[in-house]
Formats: structure tokens, C-alpha cells, sequence
């Protein structure tokens, strides 16, 4: 029997531009949807540009007029106090007019809103929108809808492209290299955009990713994403340079998913004891907001060993280097 | 009625796989004579049509169709649903209960046939509720519901999930020698799945469907069977499991038939690519080893029938984050050109296709259409199996548009449709010598 002609749906993620022929573009994509259809060099060129806006925010003057004349819409259809801060600052660090327009789901049809709603946003014309949507997938769709760049700020359990970024440039900076390290995800993989995009990022970067967590937490189908799997975290955790951790939901603590907080932290949270088993001198991340001890104790999130509060840092470093090559790509940018 | 004679075609009898050249002769919307071979006696004042050697076979039988007539007209009706039908080649459409209100009574049986006389250019034959209001509860009238024309006995979308109203259903169901249509789908492992569970899913972010939400709720229903002796009949199946659940209830020679949708035979998981909701169905599409499975056993006689599982959608319920968009594509009019990418893939056969697209299906309604016979009615299609076109969705007679099918490159259509032997459907692409 004769196959049909294989179909591969998943590099489209973000859509390549032409450029003119004399400049060749450091960063040819229109919008950042995800990590996947990254190369390893728009990654790369991603992090460099990341470390010019780490010290520009370290000065006293940290603006710059990059994006002046420009405007940036911050549409987050799910609740967001880090992201949505953390892009706001970038833009208006860089010049840009930032409007931040919050959509409680539940007060709206949903769906029909994030068409209708990218059409009004479109009329207004924005040269960036950046979107957070609770359904995997919904980003792309208002890409499709609008003349400006789409920045993805997290949809679904799909993917969270900035987050990743700003991983792999706190990682960069604290072991001077992504290529060879052993890096665990763990936790509630299964409803993870962070896991799924910063999967593909260290493994385009050439890090060894290993993720961690009860079955029922872990998406079908995940050894074929090239990591190794473990259900049991002293013995994942065994020789990791990074112990990345994950947040896991409320609603998903009693019950459904584990059977309780306590039963979940016994086995899965990250404290001095587990850590222990890690590289003697692994470091410990976060993306937040922390569920303090559920999957991570205190002493450890606080301790010598933690890179969260940097993470944060880089987190607008990253943003601004993201909108910034993004903007090259604007009509007379 | 004059009488219609469709000379030099290539006649196929689904029924028995016969094949060669030849003539038909239509007399009182019957087939009144079929010339193998030579040319048959033409009555005189009887109008001729030249097939040009084409195809010429039974009407294409639909066991599985939604048509939004009563309930839902913006998205179908039953005249939007039979002209779709017409163009794609069924003679025949079985619509299924899922409208508003729901066909579990007499009175609406009687309603969608009269308003299918009136207004349909096919044959259109309800399939009642197994359960009152598809709620999964109590028995609708069976034996009432067959006397005033319901063919067949499905509740639609859903599944019956309660086992003991499935045992009571194909018991009382087998005295009245009913045929109950399951849709083989256990809600609670579907859950929040909206793709076929795997690799895929997991990439795209979306929650996935295990396929043992079709084989629980499949091997359940076949236990029921042993149990009652009832026939049954699932109405879809989409994995290499299900197919190997269903040959072996076939080999205990249990009364058990399936289908399958032609969007699994021809489509993967892989067609969702970026969150197309247009190929967000149920059941989903599976992988490629799933649907070479499910070619097999339709080419093993394990599957029985090919259905278009039709089920017109609109803009408002599909153009959405793909996890929020409703299941459902448009079918009945792609359903020939679609298959017959099997055949030109040399996947299957011709007559077997054809078996499956007609005589089969007219089997398990215990219909006397769906082959080349004298007296038979004459529900017939001429085809063109080699004519290349590419699909605009712009262009197909349904009221929605969500076909997975649009901008494909298909290859055969549905030259001239006949009904009862009235011309319900000429093809642009036709020309006739006559």
C-alpha cells in the first residue's frame, strides 16, 4: 500500500520574510509565535541582542528610541502580572506607546472575541501586538488576522517563546554555555507551554534536557521529543547543571491530576535533600509565580542556588531584544 | 415518463463487482433493462444520453449525515443537504436525529419526510434517537418510529453510555429487527480532547483523544452484543485497534457491522497542521498507521461502509482557537472525489470502493437501491474517475463551508446524478454526445 505524501504542519510557526536583496535580515521572521521554526542562529542572535539590553537596563538611562513613533498593544486574555509588566517595561524602554488591554475570558464569547478583537486592534493600527490566549493555537490564529508583528506571550499549553528566551539567557550567563548541559524540567509537563518551548530551545542550543514528573503530569508521547523521561526525581535529578521547575495549578493539586499537596511535594517538590542528588553546583529556576511549598520549598527558591529573581531581569532584557529585532521588520523600520 | 436510456457506459454493479460495457434502460424511475455488452431495445419517443464509456454505477448511499433541518437551516436544509448530495453522487442520505427538536417521535419523523419529499432532489431517510432527546436515558419508540420511516437508530454525536440502557436498547431493538448506529465514544476518556492523543498533540499543546476512548466504549457494546444477539453497528471507527476489535467479533460471527468516515481513510492528524479547525472532527484523525489500518480492513471486508459523517458548521462554531471550535466537517459532496483517492493511490479497487459506498450500505437498511439490477430503482451515477480539479469550497452547494477538503487536489466527480431515473445533477465537466 502506497502512503500519501507525509504532511509536516509544524515549521510554519513563524512566517519567514524576504528581505530586500542587499541587508540579509539577522532575524527573518515577521512574528514570534514559538521557539519552534527558530534556528539555532535567530536563537542565538536573540540572546546577544538579550545581553545589550541587560546593560542598557542596568544604567541610569535606560531608554532608547528604537520603537519611538511605534505602538505596542499588550492583549492578555488571561491574567498576567509578570509577563504583562515585563513586556510593558520593555516597550517603553525601547519608546514605544504601550497600551495594555486585559480581557477577562469569562466576561466576553469567547472566541468570536479574539477575531472581532484582533480586527479592532488591527483598524487601530499597532505595529506590535503582543498576546496571551488560554487556548494553544489561538495566537496563530490572530496572526493571521492582523498587518503588525504578533509576539506570542503564552498560549495554551503550546507555547511561551519570551519565557524560554529568557531561560536560556539566564543560563548562558550564570554557566557561560548552553551546549552539553544537563537541564530537568520538572513538574506538571503535561499543561506546560514554558516546558514545551524551553524543550526546543536547549535542545537547539545543544543542552541534554531531561523532564520529570508523575505520569499523569507528563504529555503522551514525550520521549519523542528526544529528552529522557523520569518518574522518579532523585534519580532524574542525578548530575543536572540546572533544576528547572515547574508550577503546577491549583485545581490540579487534590485529586484529578495527584492526589494531594503533600503527597506531591514529598515526591516531586524541589528541596535541599533532592536538590542534593543534582551537580554540586546546579542552579535552581523558576518561571513563577512560585507555589511555594507544593513544588518548591523556600529555603531553596531563596537560597544560594536560585536564579529566579534573575530570571525576572532577564525576562525584560529579552523582551526588549524581541520587540527590537521584530522592529526591523516594520514598514520603514 | 419517458423512458431514458444511458448507452455505451462503463457499467459497475456494486453489488456483485460486475464491470463492463453496456447500456441501461429507465422506465417509471426504475431500471427497466441492462444491456451488457450489446445495445438494448429503445422504446420509441425514449430520450438517450451517450455515458462517452464513463462510469456508470448505483448512487452513492449515506449512512451518516447532519442536516440542520428542523433546528439549525443556517447551517443546512434539507434541500442545501440534498443538492450537496446530488453533486457528490448520493442517491441516498440517512440524516441523522441531532436536530432541534430532536427526532425521537413519530411527528418529526413524519415532518423530515414530508419535508424531504417537498423539497429534497435525494432520497433522504431519518435516523431516529436511540434515547429521548439524546439524553442517554429511555428508549424512544422503536417500533413507532420504524413505522413512520425511521431507518436506523443512532444517537447521533453521542454515544449511549449507560450500559444497561445500551443492553435494554439492542434487546428491544432485536425484536423489532431495528439497526442500532452507535457512535463508539466513551465521554469521559475524550474529556478535554479535541486531537487524536500523541506526539502531535503534545507539540501543538492540545489535549488529546486516547484511542481506547473508542475501543472501551467499542468492546463494551460488542460485550452487549454477545450478550443480546442484537445487531449492532458502529458507526465510525478510526484505529488499527478498533478494526482488530471488530474482525474478530466478525470471526465469532456475531451481528456486528462498522464504518468508517472518509475523512480517516484520506486524512491524518498530520492535516491539522497549524490548528486547522476544519479537520477538528470526531472521531479525530489519527495517525498514519491508523488510517493505513482502517484502508486495510475496509479492503478486508472488515469495515463495511464508507460514510461522509457530513456535518455542516459555520463561521461562527469554527473559526475559533482550535480547542474551542466545534467538531464537524462538510463531507457529502467531497465523499466521491475523496475516495477515489484510494483508488488512484491503488489502495483499493474500484467495485470494492463502490461496495462500500453503495451496496453495502443499502444492505444494512435493507434497501433495494445500491445495485445494477432490473426493477431496482434507478439511483444511478455517472462517473468521471480520472477528471482533476481542484476543490473551492466557495463553489459547493452546502449552506456552510467547513470543508477539510478545500484547495485539494481531487481527482473524479459525479458526472450526471439520477434519482428514482430524474436527472438531479449535471456536472459542468459533462458533455454528452446525445
Amino acid at each position: 500500500m502506497r502512503a500519501l505524501p507525509p504532511r509536516s504542519p509544524l515549521n510554519i510557526a513563524s512566517t519567514p520574510v524576504m528581505t530586500a536583496a542587499s541587508a540579509p535580515t539577522r532575524f527573518p521572521h515577521r512574528h514570534l509565535l514559538g521557539i519552534e521554526g527558530l534556528s539555532r542562529l535567530d536563537i542565538e542572535a536573540l540572546l546577544d541582542q538579550s545581553e545589550a539590553a541587560v546593560a542598557l537596563s542596568r544604567q541610569v538611562e535606560k531608554k532608547r528610541t528604537t520603537l519611538r513613533g511605534r505602538t505596542q498593544i499588550n492583549l492578555f486574555f488571561e491574567p498576567s502580572t509578570r509577563t504583562q509588566s515585563s513586556f510593558e517595561l520593555a516597550g517603553k524602554r525601547l519608546g514605544a506607546d504601550v497600551m495594555n488591554m486585559s480581557v477577562a475570558s469569562s466576561s466576553v464569547k469567547k472566541g468570536e472575541t479574539l477575531i472581532d478583537t484582533a480586527a479592532t486592534l488591527n483598524a487601530m493600527r499597532p505595529d506590535i501586538i503582543v498576546v496571551r490566549h488560554h487556548a494553544a493555537g489561538a495566537v496563530h490564529l490572530l496572526a493571521r488576522k492582523v498587518d503588525c508583528s504578533v509576539v506570542n506571550a503564552g498560549d495554551g499549553a503550546h507555547e511561551h517563546p519570551t519565557q524560554a528566551l529568557l531561560d536560556g539567557l539566564t543560563i548562558r550567563r550564570n554557566k557561560g554555555r548552553i551546549e552539553g548541559l544537563r537541564v530537568a524540567i520538572c513538574g506538571d509537563v503535561l499543561h506546560s507551554r514554558v516546558a514545551r518551548s524551553n524543550i526546543i530551545l536547549l535542545q537547539a542550543l545543544g543542552a541534554r534536557v531531561r523532564v520529570i514528573g508523575p505520569s499523569t503530569l507528563l504529555p503522551t508521547g514525550i520521549e519523542r521529543f528526544g529528552v529522557e523521561v523520569f518518574t522518579d526525581m532523585r534519580k532524574g535529578l542525578d548530575g543536572c547543571d540546572i533544576v528547572m521547575m515547574l508550577r503546577l495549578q491549583r485545581e490540579r493539586m487534590n485529586g484529578s491530576f495527584v492526589p494531594s499537596v503533600k503527597e506531591y511535594f514529598r515526591y516531586y517538590g524541589l528541596d535541599a535533600d533532592k536538590l542534593a542528588l543534582a551537580a554540586p553546583d546546579a542552579l535552581v529556576m523558576h518561571p513563577g509565580p512560585m507555589n511555594r511549598g507544593v513544588e518548591i520549598s523556600s529555603e531553596i527558591a531563596d537560597g544560594a542556588q536560585s536564579l529566579i529573581r534573575e530570571q525576572v531581569e532577564m525576562g525584560v532584557a529579552v523582551r526588549m531584544a524581541v520587540l527590537e529585532v521584530l522592529a526591523t521588520h516594520l514598514p520603514n523600520g | 415518463m419517458t423512458a431514458l436510456v444511458l448507452s455505451n457506459a462503463t457499467l459497475l454493479d456494486p453489488a456483485t463487482g460486475r464491470e463492463g460495457l453496456g447500456s441501461i434502460l429507465i422506465e417509471d424511475g426504475r431500471i427497466a433493462d441492462i444491456a451488457w455488452g450489446t445495445a438494448p431495445g429503445t422504446p420509441e419517443n425514449s430520450q438517450k444520453i451517450d455515458c462517452g464509456s464513463l462510469l456508470l454505477t448505483s448512487g452513492l448511499i449515506d449512512l451518516r449525515a447532519f442536516v440542520g433541518e428542523p433546528g439549525a437551516e443556517h447551517r443546512e436544509t434539507l434541500a442545501s443537504a440534498s443538492a450537496a448530495a446530488a453533486a457528490g453522487g448520493v442517491t441516498t442520505l440517512v440524516c441523522m436525529p441531532d436536530t432541534n427538536p430532536v427526532i425521537d417521535g413519530a411527528p418529526i419523523v413524519d415532518f423530515v419526510l414530508r419535508r424531504a419529499r417537498d423539497t429534497a432532489c435525494v432520497t433522504v431517510l431519518p435516523a431516529a434517537a436511540i434515547t429521548k432527546g439524546l439524553a442517554g436515558k429511555e428508549m424512544t419508540e422503536f417500533g413507532l418510529l420504524q413505522e413512520a420511516g425511521a431507518v436506523a437508530f443512532t444517537d447521533g454525536l453521542k454515544a449511549v453510555t449507560n450500559a444497561q440502557v445500551m443492553r435494554r436498547a439492542l434487546t428491544y431493538a432485536r425484536d423489532f429487527g431495528a439497526l442500532l448506529m452507535q457512535h463508539v465514544e466513551e465521554p469521559d476518556l475524550v474529556g478535554e480532547g479535541v486531537m487524536n492523543e500523541g506526539e502531535m498533540a503534545s507539540r501543538l499543546g492540545l489535549t488529546g483523544i486516547p484511542r481506547e476512548a473508542e475501543t472501551v466504549m467499542l468492546e463494551r457494546d460488542i460485550r452487549l452484543v454477545r450478550l443480546t444477539g442484537a445487531r449492532y453497528h458502529a458507526a465510525m471507527i478510526s484505529c488499527a485497534d478498533s478494526v482488530e476489535i471488530v474482525r474478530r467479533a466478525k470471526q465469532d460471527g456475531l451481528p456486528v457491522t462498522c464504518g468508517v468516515s472518509v475523512n480517516n481513510l484520506v486524512l491524518n492528524e498530520g492535516d491539522i497542521g497549524h490548528y486547522r479547525t476544519f479537520c477538528k472532527l470526531s472521531p479525530p484523525l489519527r495517525t498514519e498507521a491508523d488510517r493505513h489500518a482502517v484502508v486495510q480492513a475496509l479492503n478486508d471486508g472488515v469495515i463495511d461502509v464508507i460514510v461522509s459523517d457530513h456535518n455542516p458548521q459555520d463561521v461562527e462554531t469554527k473559526r475559533l482557537p482550535f480547542a474551542e471550535a466545534a467538531d464537524g466537517a462538510l463531507g457529502i459532496e467531497t465523499l466521491l472525489g475523496a475516495a477515489l483517492r484510494l483508488v488512484h493511490t491503488g489502495d483499493m479497487p474500484l467495485a470494492r470502493l463502490l461496495a462500500a459506498l453503495s451496496a453495502n450500505p443499502a444492505k444494512l437498511l435493507g434497501r433495494e437501491a445500491g445495485r445494477l439490477a432490473v426493477g431496482a430503482p434507478a439511483d444511478l451515477v455517472l462517473i468521471d474517475t480520472d477528471v482533476p480539479y481542484v476543490l473551492d469550497k466557495r463553489a459547493l452547494k452546502s449552506r456552510s463551508k467547513n470543508s477539510p477538503f478545500d484547495e485539494a487536489r481531487l481527482q473524479g466527480a459525479a458526472m450526471l446524478t439520477l434519482v428514482g431515473g430524474r436527472i438531479v445533477h449535471r456536472s459542468d465537466f459533462f458533455e454528452s454526445a446525445a
